[in-house]
């Protein structure tokens, strides 16, 4: 349960820190609205409020630190200004940092935090620096600290008599306080013996009903200790004249209970109803015992069962006031549910339609019509239920500020990110993937694409370095597009450094393209040529793959002086795709289409040999390796088929593959199912899919059949060498 | 009959935590996310028991204080204000507007069930 | 008094009988608990596993699931069934996932006694002890009881 609900913590603390952030994000961009600010504030203590419910005490000390910043600037005793907002935004970097490491455990950045905390400490004005937050810091003996153990008293306690004389002042009536209900407590403590002192009580003509007259004198045998006592009185205090007597001891108590009453000054309370039971006539000691009759400060009012509208479902309704539409909190799993019956339906149209079309039947028409229908619901079904799990781009966009702002603050630059397309939405399991792909490329850009401010001043550009990140829906597709203000890259440099690296040969003639897509080239970063920010031993190869494992591509182009553009092109969910159904070795398989450039039938003079087993095929003018994709997966022919039809598709290096396939069928959307757990990775193949005549299909992972073929992936090399000579 | 507990928090996490103790102690639960839900809910609701954060947006637990309190509702049920702060004035300041007790965040279930037990006399 | 202990006896040797489903696999005679097995299915050609050991013969679709069929008689070590639609595919449950048997027949249900049950005498092949859980005798035959968990590992390590 306990887990669920810090599960629950740490997503609203995601939604916290997004609030936070796109606060602080605002008022640097001059918002003065003070619900702005407040929004802030009530996020960050949140933020501690649940913190401490779990004890995170870095979370919550941090959170209380910022807290109290921000609270001066919420009372108006503080300027808001550049400096502070800087601060901020990093306290609340370091804020979701701290969050992470609770979450998902590692290291506190420990030098980082204390200086952050130092630095919000110079706001903090001197009185107010010792408010550290603690439970019940109330000075004299901390009631409820001690309560941890209610109602169990430590090992072994002597049992104590305390005589306890309770007198309300009139105002304790007025703060829904009963003397009943303190008894009840007293009486869970031990032997309690209540009597009802109402000597004060004037006759009938001279009761002023909104004083107060009673006082009842209680004694309590228990083995509860004092402060615990004292903390059944905790909400009275100073609401009534108090004092608790022990049997042993006299002394310095009475001190802390001083100090107590000295905290609340009687506050104007509301006109006090009259003690309910006031009139009840005498009241010997007798043993307390519950059912006395208890004094309900007011009838009460009908039953509750008749209005049992009171709304439960908290999560529904609380979207609705804020402002937003209404939103449903559902279960990943159901929708995944969902997603996989979707899958079938559309697969099973495709079944149908296929024995449909087998049919002997002269007329299909009206049946074709009516499939069409089907299809074009199914289609509405999948596209619907693809949208549940579709989310906006625009929390993972503001995470990416902060690291912008990380980047520029390791590096000496000044950098600003602008989110474009912060709408538009992708699937969920996308965004996630897509974190650390851009994280990287956000770094590299501010690392290696941004000049420092001096560099850029003398080349006539802002001091402040721009970088746009965006998010649009193309055809399909989902587009994210990070562009700097930059140098751009810097070919020499890139050219000279994969030749060091042996990547390429010395004499190699690459077009601009190509050398800038070298930087994706595995093994071309290193610890030596990148500073640690963007470096951590893994390169843009690293990015890549990420992208590709998404089903994506990801392209970069640049131009010298003016900045570079990495495109990421994504699918817009993992669940299905577009595919080219081929087949091989008489097997059906799915190509996507995403890798797929271009696809041709050859003709014998198109085929040129080269080597011993080597083949290239030429278009247009250029020589692209062939790579047979059943002799890369094992498969092998029965019949006599060649393979004639050649897939042009894009390698890791930007290098072009023609893979050869005995035919092309179709090109259709096909559901992806995931081949784990059936069996182990088998290279070249990504997934299956189950084909309309109910068979399954292989989906297959170009980049890997190359890598598998030793001879397109020999030719890769060698096509290299032919380029450089 | 259970004790009935309207609880007024905007964070999803206090509330959910309010709920599972509560629950499993036996309170009927409900809660509102912002004060003015909470006023609003009030009448339907009518607990025996109201727990409050002070800082909510819409109307904060000062303000929920003072309009149940006031002439409109006019109520007398207990109202506990949940507070992280242990700063004296806070409390003097929501028993000023008619607080009955307080409960001090971050708060174990025991603390938790103490102070209803003081206001309502339940521990269920 | 005896003449009822000894009927409650046999009462409880009855109630432990197990019905097991009898089948061939190259000519040999094996047998699976009747409550492992999920459906018996006739065979139909699989789609092909790029790269798979000889005795992964591909996966089906079992009502959108994709499901690895093994031929139970190379994983015993005997020669490769040609399967042909004379052929069933046997779905059982292992670990949890639904993986399916190529078997030659499906023969019959029988009801085993646990106590028949003989241990596999020592022979030559490690694999045989593995798989083999024991062997019982029915109408002059011998019939092998597979171990499931042993001739089908955790999925992951099916395929290197």
């Amino acid at each position: 349960m306990s887990g669920s609900i810090q599960d629950t913590f740490f997503e609203e603390c995601e939604e916290l820190l997004e609030a936070t952030d796109e606060g602080l994000t605002a008022i640097e961009g001059g918002d003065h609205d003070p619900e702005t600010v407040n929004a802030i504030f009530r996020a960050v203590h949140s933020i501690k409020g649940g913190a401490g419910a779990f004890g995170l005490d870095d979370l919550v000390a941090f959170a209380h630190r910022f807290e109290t910043v921000f609270d001066e600037v919420r009372a108006g005793r503080m300027e808001l200004d550049g400096k502070l907002i800087q601060l901020l935004l990093r306290s609340s970097d370091q804020l979701s940092a701290l969050v992470e490491v609770a979450r998902d455990g590692g290291e506190i950045d420990e030098a980082h935090n204390d200086t952050l905390l130092a630095a919000l400490d110079e706001y903090i004005p001197e009185e107010e620096e010792d408010l550290t937050f603690e439970p019940m810091g109330l000075g004299a003996p901390a009631p409820v600290a001690d309560l941890g153990i209610v109602p169990e008293a430590p090992a072994e306690p002597q049992e104590e008599t305390y005589r306890i004389r309770f007198q309300p002042l009139k105002e304790m009536y007025g703060t829904g306080n009963e003397p009943f209900f303190l008894f009840q407590a007293l009486k869970d403590m031990g032997d309690l013996t209540v009597k009802l002192d109402e000597n004060e009580l004037p006759g009938f003509d001279a009761m002023d009903m909104s004083e107060s007259y009673l006082a009842w004198d209680i004694t309590l045998v228990t083995k509860d200790s004092r402060s615990m006592v004292e903390a059944v009185f905790e909400f009275v205090e100073g609401l009534c004249e108090l004092s608790i007597d022990g049997e042993g001891d006299a002394e310095a108590e009475a001190n802390a209970l001083a100090a107590l009453d000295a905290m609340f000054s009687t506050p104007d309370a509301p006109p006090a109803p009259p003690a309910a039971d006031a009139a009840e006539g005498e009241a010997p000691a007798v043993p307390f015992e519950p059912p006395v009759p208890a004094p309900e400060p007011e009838a009460k009012p009908a039953p509750a069962e008749e209005k049992a509208s009171a709304p439960k479902a908290e999560s529904g309704k609380q979207e609705q006031r804020g402002g937003p539409k209404p939103t449903l909190r559902v279960e990943l799993e159901r929708v995944d549910r969902l997603i996989n019956a979707v899958g079938e339906l559309i697969i099973n149209h495709s079944m149908l339609a296929q024995q449909i079309a087998n049919l002997d039947v002269s007329d299909t028409r009206d049946v074709e019509t009516e499939l069409e229908g089907f299809k074009n619901l199914a289609r509405d079904i999948q596209e619907g239920v693809m949208a549940i799990r579709a989310q906006p781009v625009k929390p993972l966009f503001q995470r990416m500020a902060r690291i912008v702002r990380e980047a520029s603050a390791a590096t000496g630059k000044t950098c600003k990110l602008v989110n474009v397309g912060e709408n538009t939405e992708v699937d969920k399991t996308v965004i996630e993937r897509l974190s650390d792909p851009l994280t990287h490329i956000l770094r590299n850009a501010v690392d290696h694409g941004v000049e420092k401010p001096e560099d850029r001043e003398a080349a006539g550009k802002s001091k402040v370095g721009e970088i746009q990140l965006s998010a649009s829906h193309r055809s399909g597709s989902v587009c994210i597009e990070i562009k700097d203000d930059g140098a751009g890259v810097n070919r020499p440099r890139v050219k000279q450094i994969a030749i060091e690296k042996g990547l390429i040969p010395e004499n190699a003639e690459l077009t601009d393209g190509e050398i800038d897509n070298l930087l994706f080239a595995p093994g071309f970063s290193t610890a030596k040529e990148v500073s640690n920010l963007s470096g951590r031993g893994v390169g843009m190869d690293v990015v890549k793959n990420a992208v590709t494992g998404l089903g994506g591509r990801i392209n970069i182009s640049s131009t010298p002086g003016k900045g570079s553009t990495f495109t990421i092109i994504l699918p817009l969910t993992l669940a299905v795709m577009d595919g080219m159904v081929v087949s091989v070795a008489d097997q059906t398989m799915v190509v996507p289409i995403t890798s797929i450039v271009e696809t041709m039938r050859g003709s014998d003079d198109m085929i040129n040999s080269l080597g011993a087993d080597g083949t290239l095929l030429s278009i247009r003018g250029n020589f692209v390796p062939i790579c047979d994709v059943a002799g890369s997966l094992g498969l092998y022919r029965e019949s006599d088929q060649q393979a004639g039809v050649y897939l042009l598709v894009e390698t890791e290096t930007g290098q072009r593959c023609a893979l050869a396939v005995d035919d092309i069928h179709d090109q259709r959307q096909v559901v992806i199912k995931s081949l784990d757990g059936v069996c182990g990775e088998i290279a070249g193949v990504a997934a299956a899919t189950i084909l309309g005549d109910g068979k399954i299909a292989m989906i297959l992972d170009p980049e890997s059949i190359i890598a598998a073929s030793p001879t397109a992936a020999a030719f890769d090399t060698e096509r290299r060498m032919s380029n450089a000579s | 009959m259970k004790t009935k507990v309207l609880a007024i928090d905007d964070s999803r996490t206090i509330r959910n935590l309010l709920a599972a103790t509560l629950e499993e102690a036996g309170f009927e639960y409900h809660c509102a996310v912002d004060g003015r839900e909470g006023v609003d809910m009030y009448p339907d609701v009518d607990p025996d028991v109201v727990i409050t954060d002070i800082n909510m947006p819409n109307l904060d637990g000062f303000g929920v204080i003072e309009e149940l309190r006031g002439t409109g509702i006019n109520s007398k049920v207990p109202i506990l204000v949940l507070t992280t702060e242990s700063a004296p004035e806070l409390k003097s300041r929501a028993r000023g507007a008619g607080a009955t007790g307080w409960i001090t965040k971050p708060f174990d279930d025991a603390s938790l069930i103490f102070a209803l037990k003081r206001v309502t006399g339940a521990a269920a | 008094m005896q003449a009822e202990a000894k009927q409650t006896d046999q009462e409880v040797k009855h109630a432990e009988h197990s019905e097991f489903v009898s089948f061939t696999v190259a000519g040999q005679a094996f047998c699976l608990k009747i409550t492992q097995i999920r459906e018996i299915r006739r065979w139909s050609p699989v789609t092909i596993l790029p790269h798979a050991p000889a005795d992964v013969l591909g996966v089906m679709n079992l009502r959108g699931a994709v499901i690895p069929i093994y031929d139970l008689s190379a994983r015993f070590g005997l020669q490769q069934t040609e399967a042909s639609e004379r052929n069933v595919v046997i779905v059982v449950s292992v670990h949890g996932k639904p993986v399916g048997l190529l078997a030659e027949s499906v023969s019959e249900i029988i009801s085993i006694n646990p106590d028949d049950i003989q241990d596999t005498p020592p022979v030559d092949s490690r694999n045989t002890m593995e798989y083999i859980q024991g062997i019982i005798s029915h109408d002059d035959t011998m019939v092998r009881i597979i171990n499931l968990d042993a001739v089908i590992s955790a999925p992951e390590q099916v395929m290197p």
